[in-house]
């Protein structure tokens, strides 16, 4: 308990010292936010398992540290060479380091008029109130203390705003680069991505540690749906093995909007992703799929809420999780539906793959149904190789090795198949057998 | 020197004898029915010439082109040329049928010390070879037997064997499930395989299938022991008597 009130001290002070940083900045909406966000972190402390949400995810690792905040853009010497096997080809890309927008490493190109992709601090300077009218008004409900840190301590991110009316085909890439440094550090991007009514628009958040220090990612990332728009949302998380990673995004869904996610976890000694979805619109749908591939001692958590709170409104989840060697994989995915919410249809299943016997999952489905016309169904399998299909590909003259690795990648194909970026999708397969090819020859070649 | 020769072959699954010393010797060029009612160990003897693990050999031998085959896992087996057509042919979901078949042909192909084929030469057999089995070659891009009814299945079966030119190849079981015209197609495919150069086994509980496929030597398996071995004849006089017919005769000559 010493410890865990040792670290809000520290990052109280850390506050300070970045309050006493800003000078004129203090009296700002913003930074009203922030001082509440201190006040309820400081209030609050970090989860432990004894809290339901946390229960089977020991986030200790993380508080036994202290993590500076980066509280200035730095460079690191981080050149377009380091991050170019990174980007997605043909993909307007946003880049930041340390969650930093970095507008060396940036390419924005041309977008259609009125579009925005860059960084948060620069629309926070530009055009305060657009920025003021959504940050931090998502995420207050069910708050945790990893969001309420990044609200305190909110600077840069993304910011995309797509007006009405405004197809783009091409990806927005948000890409975020944890640099190399001597000291663990905090990095807390703020996302914040508006798309107006009838806009559709594919984004995709990456997220890459460069070395193998230890760093804390606190992301969080908040999205307004307009009536009508279409958003693809992919995540690829490959930080290094020795950093952590917290990520939150919650939505705000208007008349008839849809929303697609795919969350791929790779990378990171314990990570927690978080999706928050309120379907409180008609005839709104979200699709959220998520694949975790684990290995070593990694802790993978996936949480999803989808608040069925109006009528007519659909969800889909597909989640799947590899594990291996002694990783530990976590599904959390509460459905509710609201008295209000007839003619739901919601879907959950949710499928692990343990390819080692030290590897663990807690597959928790949770849903919650108050009205009596809908229709909601959930699954969860955990399951090993199937021996039968193992023998069928052997008898045809594949060896193990390699049956296995077709079975374990079909497996995490039938949610890399859903990313219709095609350059993601591909970076991900390439991703995915260089993990598979490892367990075999015991060399990553990416 | 024969492709096949099984000598006194015992098998075990779960500590239970089920094969109580086979005798067997296929030569290239032939065709093989074992018939036998349901439990004889038709399938075990299938399961233990393509290498099924649960089965443990607990006597005897079995010499595959002048190796033992028992000591080959079944990846090695099918490289050598050994197929075994699967009576409950499995789904794979997410495993592309053509991608399948690329990797079990360039696995073979090496191990032979032939050069991989290349995706057009590789597209162009997988053509070639839908013809011979009458199959439609959307099911090429379908994940492997998912959704596949059961002569759908077998008929991918009999086209894997296409494409994969064993020199044994082991059919289990493969009309049960088959309607009339099925069984045709599939029969027919199996008759335009047949060659000099290889061998077949056909497992049946039925006198049905060859009628189609007309073996050379026919076997009747009953409780693990071969108890009798005939030509084509044979089948149809199994057919009108029964296997207790078999039965009887071996308990007289006991």
């Amino acid at each position: 308990m010493q410890s865990v009130d040792k670290n809000i001290q520290w990052y109280q002070s850390r506050f300070e010292a970045f309050e006493q940083s800003l000078n004129g900045e203090k009296s700002t909406a913003v930074h009203t936010l922030r001082r509440d966000a201190i006040r309820r972190f400081t209030q609050n402390g970090f989860p432990t398992t004894r809290q339901e949400e946390w229960r089977f995810t020991n986030i200790s690792p993380i508080t036994k540290i202290e993590f500076q905040p980066i509280l200035h853009y730095e460079l690191h010497g981080i050149t377009r060479d380091d991050i170019q096997k990174y980007i997605l080809d043909g993909a307007v890309h946003a880049v930041f380091v340390n969650g930093m927008f970095s507008s060396e490493l940036s390419d924005i190109g041309t977008l259609p008029q009125g579009v925005v992709v860059g960084s948060l601090a620069e629309a926070l300077k530009k055009n305060p109130e657009n920025v003021q009218q959504y940050i931090a008004r998502l995420v207050k409900g069910e708050e945790s203390a990893f969001t309420a840190l990044n609200t305190a301590f909110v600077q840069d991110g993304g910011f995309i705003s797509i007006p009405k009316d405004v197809i783009i085909d091409q990806p927005i890439q948000l890409l975020f680069i944890a640099s190399d440094d001597d000291r663990p550090f905090i990095a807390q991007p703020r996302n914040l991505i508006v798309v107006g009514a009838k806009s559709q628009c594919k984004i995709v958040e990456t997220y890459v540690g460069l070395d193998q220090n230890t760093y804390l990612t606190n992301t969080v990332t908040e999205i307004v749906l307009e009536e009508n728009s279409h958003l693809e949302h992919d995540k690829l998380q490959i930080e290094n093995m020795n950093s952590f990673h917290i990520g939150m995004t919650q939505l705000q869904m208007n008349t008839a909007s849809h929303y697609l996610s795919n969350v791929i976890s790779l990378g990171g000694s314990l990570v927690r992703n978080n999706i928050t979805v309120v379907l409180d619109a008609e005839g709104s749908e979200c699709t959220l799929n998520g694949l975790t591939l684990s290995t070593g001692t990694q802790v993978i958590d996936n949480h999803t809420a989808i608040d069925h709170a109006k009528p007519h409104c659909n969800s889909h989840e597909l989640y799947k999780a590899i594990l291996d060697g002694e990783s530990k994989g976590v599904f959390n995915g509460k459905i509710f539906v609201r008295k209000d919410a007839q003619k739901t249809d919601a879907k959950q299943t949710n499928k692990t793959l343990l390819l080692s016997d030290g590897a663990t999952i807690n597959a928790k489905p949770q849903l919650e149904i108050f009205a009596d016309d809908v229709k909601c169904t959930h699954g969860a399998t955990i399951g090993q190789l199937d021996d039968e299909q193992l023998f069928y590909l052997r008898s045809r003259g594949i060896d193990l090795a390699a049956a296995r690795d077709i079975l374990t990648f079909a497996f995490a194909g039938d949610v890399i198949n859903r990313i219709t970026v095609e350059p993601l999708r591909q970076q991900a397969e390439r991703m995915i057998h260089a993990r598979l090819d490892f367990r075999q020859t015991g060399i990553i070649e990416e | 020197m024969s492709l096949l020769e099984v000598k006194n072959l015992h098998a075990s699954v779960n500590g239970n004898e089920i094969l109580h010393g086979i005798n067997l010797k296929v030569d290239i060029g032939e065709v093989h029915a074992i018939m036998g009612p349901n439990g004889s160990g038709k399938s075990t003897l299938a399961g233990v010439l393509a290498g099924r693990e649960a089965y443990i050999v607990t006597e005897g031998q079995v010499v595959y082109q002048g190796k033992n085959l028992l000591e080959m896992n079944p990846e090695e087996r099918a490289r050598e040329g050994l197929f075994l057509a699967f009576q409950y042919p499995v789904e794979i979901p997410g495993v592309n049928n053509s991608y399948f078949l690329k990797a079990a042909l360039n696995a073979i192909r090496k191990h032979k010390g032939l050069e991989e084929l290349d995706a057009i030469d590789f597209l162009s057999l997988l053509k070639q070879k839908t013809k011979l089995v009458e199959m439609n070659e959307s099911f090429l891009n379908r994940p492997v037997n998912e959704g596949f009814s059961g002569g759908e299945k077998k008929r991918n079966e009999i086209f894997h064997m296409a494409v994969l030119e064993p020199k044994l190849s082991i059919l289990d079981e493969t009309d049960s499930g088959l309607d009339i015209d099925a069984l045709k197609t599939v029969s027919e495919g199996v008759n335009k395989l047949r060659s000099k150069e290889n061998a077949t086994i056909i497992v049946t509980h039925y006198q049905r299938l060859l009628n189609y496929i007309v073996p050379d030597f026919v076997h009747v398996l009953v409780d693990g022991i071969i108890v009798k071995s005939g030509g084509k004849d044979l089948a149809i006089k199994l057919e009108e008597l029964g296997y207790d017919w078999v039965r009887e005769e071996t308990l007289h000559a006991v």
